[in-house]
This record gives structure tokens, sequence and C-alpha cells, in this order.
């Protein structure tokens, strides 16, 4: 495993996520019925993000959220790893919202299908969006970002790592090659 | 036919000989001991660094035919035997039917006559059925051919009947072996009781119902002036019982086996039904205790008490199997691991233990090599070590608890009257 | 808590052999199952398309059903056998009958048996998971994690807690697996019953023992009441109900001498106005019926995690 390349350092993520904020803004049309809702574990903090960034332009409260997808997901018996389930914190009603899942990188698309399948089951919003931080591109299902950070054509043997100062100690994302 | 065994390690307790001596068989007798004999023979083995010893007596088997030939039956149990290096052995008369009369006891010696592999040893009930209620006719028994009386696997409850059948014996100069377990006390029990069987949440089987029915046979035994000989001793009270009627002079004998001086009740953990047996694998300091004894010599004997039981009712729950295991074909090399391995014994005093002793408990001219005896002998390697697996056992039953044990010393021969009838194939 | 430890186990066959992270790991997995219980759609696919069957050969209504809905919250297909209507009553051994049920492709068999050791018994022969749901006076380990949990959720740890267990101690798999569990996360238990009714070597297995219900209560954060099966009693070790209930019995009386906000458990189903008055049963310290709330997360997350358990291949035994 090799770092290859940094695409994003600290204050081109913080720009992104400004500008994706600006992006929700305009295509909502405000923050009427919106709320955000963040795929454990980094999506979680780069919605909380985006709600403050919001906030700071809208002078509005976002209701922010944290969807837990283990139970979701459709790859559970081939994981090496003993995935940790963690607790769902959605704390108001995503009936008749405009949801905005948040993650960090798009990539196979499977993550964003378990989410929403998680999201309808606490409910039924009017309409649900997706913001991400990396598009990485290599799609399995018929899925795609409203809001994208930026766009990263990618080789299979690559990864993107997404790191945040909340759990990583730094904001930056990088591009890791594997070996083969 | 002549046969030499040369230069063995020649343990007879009996004659007080522990040397390398050959060993020259004639007409199916120990015709000469020596060293250097030069003599021609029709087959000759050379036992250097190999031990030669009296074949094995064991005075506690149950062969369970008639009755029971899905578990064993006389041929298959005595096939055991010879791989083990048993070359006599006395049948527990807990068949089906038992061995409470003439016409049962006559049925045996047919089947023993026609498929026995090694001496086989006749033992009778105390009691029809073995129910404790009805003596049986000891007298008849014994022109029968039984050697014993025993209802192993029960003891007799009733005080009255059980003295008048010590009586009985005295008088007719026949052993009793007594198994000694209250039943009122043990009721249900399937493990020792104590700290395992609390945590494994299963019924306990108190140390009283042994040793308080130790103490109450040999003072019946005493009174009726009877030879009595307690089978399967398991725990350090008892040891203490016995050793305190011996030092009064009180003619008692006892006999353990392998599994009380290798095993213990932390053995059980698990739910291994082959460590289910009866009277039970007990705590770590009775296991030091019957150790102790048969060093000091409390403890006379060691027999297998081989119990065989088909899978089908060992593969089940802890609480429905059945108690009891097999130990023809293990016994000796877990008394070689065991007790000479760890100084316990030593290669005479376990021959005696094996061989001479439960010769002469039982009364039987076995056990001991003097000139013109029946040359029941058998050669072992000592130092080869191997590991008891399903696979070898020739019992028609697998249940050992020594299964996947390492153990030591191989049996090698067995000589039956002269004649090899075992050898082991892969040596 | 550990967040490296992974579960691996492809059975839970008992507390005792469990370490305390993977209890740990149960309980936090069982604290985000519960929030799914509260949830409009009480359901996630996690399990979709597993098998669970619960086999029960003794009757249990409440633990069976406990495990049927946490296996059907979880999307699993659930099979009941109960032993009147299959082929057990014909003689069927044990191991057939698990033998058969792996041959079905079940994935799990949540086992009730009267008989100790059963479920490891079970497990040893089959490489499907075997979740213990009671074996004879053995252990009983989702009761006791249910405890625990319930404990955690209302006292916030289980660290120094004093935890007294008072009852039939003797015949109980309950009383077995909330000592191991208890004491491994740090609390210190305390078991209480007549002479007759006390295992001998239970301290050994951590447990401080008394005759005494007073001394049982006396500074005793939590009190889990065994339920008194007097039917059962094939030893007469059992003192009269009569005699039971004034000696041994919960009781508003007692309690004002026990500390005020003392949690009172029962595994259920209660034997009222015998090892615990009414007025205890639906009184504010008592925490029974959330006890039957907190036994559907536990046993998801446990259905959850053996069906995820990395060494299926393996045996969990040696």
């Amino acid at each position: 495993m090799k770092e290859k390349a940094k695409v994003l350092d600290k204050e081109a993520l913080n720009r992104s996520i400004v500008r994706i904020a600006h992006e929700i803004l305009e295509k909502n049309k405000g923050t009427e019925d919106l709320c955000l809702v963040g795929i454990r574990n980094r999506g979680a903090y780069l919605a909380k993000r985006l709600a403050e960034r919001i906030t700071e332009i809208e002078k509005a409260k976002v209701p922010v959220g944290v969807l837990d997808i283990t139970l979701y997901r459709d790859d559970l018996t081939l994981i090496a790893q003993q995935p940790v389930v963690h607790k769902t914190e959605i704390d108001f009603d995503i009936s008749e919202k405009t949801v905005v899942l948040v993650d960090d990188v798009l990539y196979t698309g499977r993550t964003i299908r378990a989410a929403m399948d998680a999201l309808i089951d606490l409910g039924r919003p009017k309409s649900v969006q997706l913001a991400v931080l990396i598009d990485r591109g290599h799609r399995e299902l018929p899925i795609r970002a409203d809001y994208a950070g930026k766009n990263i054509p990618t080789a299979k043997n690559e990864t993107i790592e997404v790191r945040l100062s909340e759990v990583d100690g730094a904001d930056e994302v990088v591009i890791i090659e594997k070996d083969e | 036919m002549k046969l030499l065994i040369k230069s063995g390690r020649v343990i007879d307790p009996a004659n007080n000989i522990d040397s390398v001596l050959d060993v020259l068989i004639e007409n199916g007798k120990v015709a000469c001991l020596q060293k250097e004999i030069t003599s021609k023979a029709d087959k000759i083995i050379d036992a250097s660094a190999k031990i030669v010893i009296p074949g094995i007596v064991d005075m506690h088997v149950h062969l369970r035919e008639p009755g029971r030939e899905d578990k064993e039956t006389v041929a298959s149990g005595t096939q055991a035997a010879l791989k083990g290096g048993v070359t006599s052995l006395l049948a527990m008369p807990n068949t089906c039917p038992a061995i409470d009369s003439s016409e049962n006891a006559e049925l045996l010696k047919g089947i023993i006559k026609k498929s026995a592999q090694c001496n086989v040893l006749i033992s009778a009930a105390i009691t029809k059925s073995r129910l404790g209620k009805e003596i049986t006719d000891i007298a008849g028994l014994k022109k029968s051919g039984a050697i014993a009386i025993t209802d192993d696997g029960a003891s007799v409850d009733d005080e009255k009947i059980f003295l008048k059948a010590l009586q009985k014996a005295a008088k007719e100069k026949i052993l009793v072996i007594a198994h000694c377990e209250d039943k009122a006390l043990s009721k249900n029990g399937v493990v020792n009781l104590g700290f395992i069987s609390t945590k494994l949440g299963l019924r306990g089987i108190s140390r009283e119902s042994e040793y308080l029915r130790v103490e109450r046979d040999i003072g019946l035994a005493q009174k009726a002036k009877a030879a009595i000989h307690i089978a399967h001793v398991s725990c350090k009270e008892s040891v203490e019982i016995i050793a305190k009627a011996k030092k009064k002079g009180i003619t008692v004998t006892c006999e353990t086996a392998p599994h009380y001086f290798t095993l213990s009740e932390e053995d059980v953990v698990g739910y291994d039904t082959n460590m289910k047996i009866n009277p039970p694998l007990r705590a770590k300091e009775d296991l030091a205790a019957i150790r102790e004894g048969l060093r000091s010599g409390i403890i006379d004997a060691i027999a297998s008490d081989h119990a065989p039981h088909t899978e089908n009712e060992k593969d089940i729950e802890f609480d429905r199997a059945e108690f009891g295991k097999i130990g023809l074909e293990s016994g000796l090399a877990v008394c070689v691991q065991e007790l000479i391995g760890k100084q316990i014994l030593d290669w005479p005093e376990l021959v005696r233990k094996i061989s001479l002793n439960p010769a002469k408990i039982l009364g039987v001219d076995k056990g001991q090599l003097s000139v013109g005896q029946d040359a029941d002998i058998i050669i072992i390697d000592p130092a080869r070590e191997f590991i008891l697996t399903k696979e070898t056992i020739v019992s028609k039953s697998k249940n050992s608890p020594f299964l996947g044990r390492k153990v030591k010393g191989v049996v090698e021969y067995t000589i039956l009257s002269g004649k090899i009838v075992y050898e082991e194939v892969c040596k | 808590m550990n967040k490296e430890i992974a579960w691996v186990r492809k059975d839970l066959l008992g507390l005792e052999d469990l370490s305390r992270e993977e209890i740990e790991l149960i309980l936090a997995t069982a604290e985000s199952f519960k929030e799914v219980s509260s949830r409009e759609i009480k359901k996630v696919p996690a399990l979709r398309g597993k098998t669970v069957v619960n086999l029960f050969y003794e009757p249990s209504t409440r633990t069976r059903v406990s495990f049927e809905v946490a296996a059907k919250r979880l999307s699993a297909d659930v099979i009941n056998i109960a032993t009147e209507t299959s082929s057990v009553k014909k003689g069927e051994t044990l191991v057939d009958t698990g033998m058969n049920i792996q041959a079905l492709k079940a994935d799990i068999i949540v086992m009730r048996h009267n008989y100790s050791g059963a479920a490891v018994m079970l497990a040893r022969h089959l490489d499907i998971s075997v979740v213990n749901a009671g074996d004879g006076w053995h252990e009983h380990p989702t009761q006791a994690l249910l405890d625990m949990f319930t404990l955690k959720e209302k006292l916030g740890k289980i660290e120094g807690l004093n935890v007294s267990i008072v009852g039939d101690i003797a015949h109980s798999r309950v009383a077995r697996s909330n000592i191991w569990g208890l004491t491994k996360l740090g609390a210190k238990v305390t078991v209480c019953a007549p002479e007759m009714l006390v295992p001998p070597g239970i301290e050994k297995m951590g447990a401080r023992v008394t005759n005494d219900i007073e001394v049982a209560l006396k500074n005793a954060d939590a009190v889990n009441v065994l339920r008194m099966q007097f039917e059962r009693d094939d030893e007469n070790a059992f003192p009269q109900q009569l005699e039971y209930l004034k000696n041994f019995g919960i009781t508003r009386e007692r309690l004002f001498k026990a500390k005020k906000n003392i949690l009172v458990m029962h595994p259920g189903p209660l034997n009222r106005g015998i090892e615990i008055s009414s007025e205890v049963a639906d009184g504010v310290n008592s925490v029974i019926l959330e006890q039957v709330t907190n036994g559907i997360a536990v046993r998801m997350a446990v259905l959850f995690l053996v069906a995820q358990g990395r060494d299926k291949k393996n045996e969990t035994l040696n």
C-alpha cells in the first residue's frame, strides 16, 4: 500500500463543502423541509459540517441525523472483518422531508442502496438527494450523486481515503495504491 | 513346539526375578529361565531392550455376552484383551441373563469354550437378576465354575441379605467382590459431586455413597469371616477405610482402575460421555490418594473395569448416556505412562498389581513365570509411545476416555500357553 | 469498550466461555438493536434469507417467542419445533435431529433442552450455529445477557454493582449464567437460598453465598428473583411454599430495608405470592417487563453475531 497522490488538502476540502452547501440551498430554494443524514462513519461528520455551513449561510438550523447501514448491507457474509453494529440516530421524522444523504466516497453505489433501504424503513421522505465529497466512478448500481465535491477517476486497484480531523486528525483526501 | 525368548528383561515378582534372561517355553509351559539358553527352538524372539512379564490378569471385565453382543462378545473382548496383554480375565456376571444360575453359567461356559481367545474366568451374581433380593445358589454356581460372586453394577442394599450371602460365600470359600455404592445417596447422579457438578449443572454422586458402603461391606465381611474384594476404588476415604481395615488384620483386598489415577472430574468438562463412569472420576485429591494407595500397597490390584457401550448409548445427552468405558487395550500403556513414568511404581510393583496379585486374589495359578507354569507371557516395548485412536481399537465398542492421549508401552507379543496369539503387526 | 474485538464464534453456548470483551460486544450490539424495536417499521434485513430453527425440548413460551420475534425483526425465517410435534418422541437422537435440521440448510438452531450440556454436544456435531436457550441446570446465556443489559441500561454500568440472586440456585441455569457474566464484568454477586438449594462449590464461580435474605438485600443494587419450581422438587430439597415466602420471598417490607432504588428483576414466569409479592412485582423498583423488551434486543444481537461467526468450520469447544 502506498500513497499515490493527495487530491484535496485542508483548504480544498473545506471549499468543496462550502460549495456543496450552496448547491443544496440553491437546488432546494432554502432550508424548508430540508434535513441531512450522514452515513456512518465519515458521512456523519461531513453532514454535520455541511449543516454548519448551511446555518452560516442561511441563518437557519437544519436537522442532522446519523444512519448506520450495517444491517442493510448486501455483503455481510463476504466481508472479512465482523462489522460492529452502531445505532442509527435520527431524532426527527423524515416523512415528507427532503433528505440529503451524505457520504464521503461514492464508488459502487451499494452503500447508498443500503442507506436508501434503511432510510425508507424509517419513514417516507418527499425526496432523497445524495451528496458526496468524492465520486470515484465504477458504479455497479444505477445511482448518481446530486452533489459531488470532486470527481476523481480511479483504477480498481486504488482506493480513496477521506481523512477528517474529527477521526483522523487531519483534513485531506488521498489516493492509495494497493500492491498487486 | 519350543519357543525361545532371548535377552529380555524378565520381571516375575512371584520368584523375585528382575534381570535380563532367556525364557524357554516347551509344550505350553515355562521350561527354563536362564542367561544364555542355547537349546534349539522352533521360534526365537529377540526381546533385547524389551520387558518380559507374566500375562496380565484383569479381574474386572464386562464381556457383555450373552445378551448384549452389540456392545461386545466373548470373542471380540478377548481379542481386545490379547492386544492389551491380558491373558486371563474375570468376566462380570451382569449379562442378559445375569450369571445367577448354574444353567446360565453353563451357557456362558459354552460360549467361552467356542470363542474365547484368552483365559476367561467366571464370576456369578450374588442375588437373582442382581436385584439384591434373593441369594443365588452359590454352591451350585461354584460347581459350575464361578470363582467369585458379585452383583457388580449394584450393591446388595439390604444388610441382612448381604450378610447372609457373605456367610454362604465363606462356607463355600468363594470370593465376594463388592460394588460399593449406596444408590439412595448417588441417585440419578452422573458426575462427582462438587464444584464441577455445580458448574456443569449435572447431578452429583457423593463420595459418601461409595465409602460408607465400603465401610459397611468390610464390616459385614469381617462378621461373616468371608473374603471380600472391593471393586473400583475411586475416592480418598475408601482408601483410608481399607487401610485401616488392613491394619486391623481384616482380610480385604481391593482394586482400582487406570482412569482413577489418571483422570479427574475436570476431564468431564465439555460433557464427554466417555468420561461418564461409575464410580465417577473424582477430584484431584482423590486421584492423588489412589496413586498413594498404589504406592503404599493398600491398593492390591489394577483392573480395567472394561465396560463397552455402543456409540448409540454414548453419543447422546450426558444424563442419558451409559456409565462406563473400555480399557482392556489401553490399561497397560496408561499404567506405564502414569505409574512407571511418574515413578509411582517400579516395574516389579506394577507387575504385582496387574498380574500376580489379581491371580492370588482370585486363587488362580496365573500371574507368574515359575517353571512348569502355563506359559502366559507378554513382551512389551516399554519405551515406545503411541496415541490411542478409535481406528486402532479392537473392541466392538470405542468408548475410551483415553482417545487422543499419548501413552507409552506397546505390547509386541502375547503368548498364551506357549503359543503366540497376538503379535503387533506394524512393528 | 475495545472496538477491535471481533466476534468469531459460531455458537453461543454459555457465558463461562466468553471473555469480558465478547460480552461487552454483545451488549453494545444489543443497544443498537434496541433502537430498531422502537421504530414504526420494526425490521431490518440483516438476516434476510437465513433460517432460524427454534428447537424446544422443554415447554417455554416466553423464551421461544422472544427468539422468534428477534429473528423476525432481523428478517430471518423462523421454524418452531416443539417436542410434541416432532420425531423426538419416536426416539430420534438429538444429534440426528440436529443433522436433519442442518440438512434442511437452516443457519441457526436455537435450542432449549432439559439436559445440561445438550447444546454443547449438539454444537460439537454441527457446522451450523447453535444458540443455547437454556440447557438443564447448566446455562441460559441470553437470559443473563438481557439481565445485564437491563442493569447497564438502568444503572449505567455493571462494574462494581452489588447484585443478589435469590432462589433455587442449585437448579438454576439463570443463576449460573448470571454469575459467570456479572463477575466477568466486575459486579459483586451474592447468591441467597436455603441451605439445601445452594450447590457445592458455587463460591468457586465467584459468588458470595448467604442463607439470609436480609444479608442478600443489604447494599444490593439489584436483586434477581428466581422462579421457584416447586413442581420439580424430586429431591425433597425445597422448603414449604409458605415457609419460603416467609424466609426468602421478596416483599415490600423487605425492600424498605434495602437501597431505595434497588432494581427488582425476575426471569419469569412469576409465582406471585411465592418468591415475589405482587406489590413488588408491579412496584416502582420492578424492571421485569423491561427485561422482556430488552430480551428481544439481546437476542437480535446474538443471532446477528453468531450468523456472522467466522469460525464455522472450527469447534468452539475443545
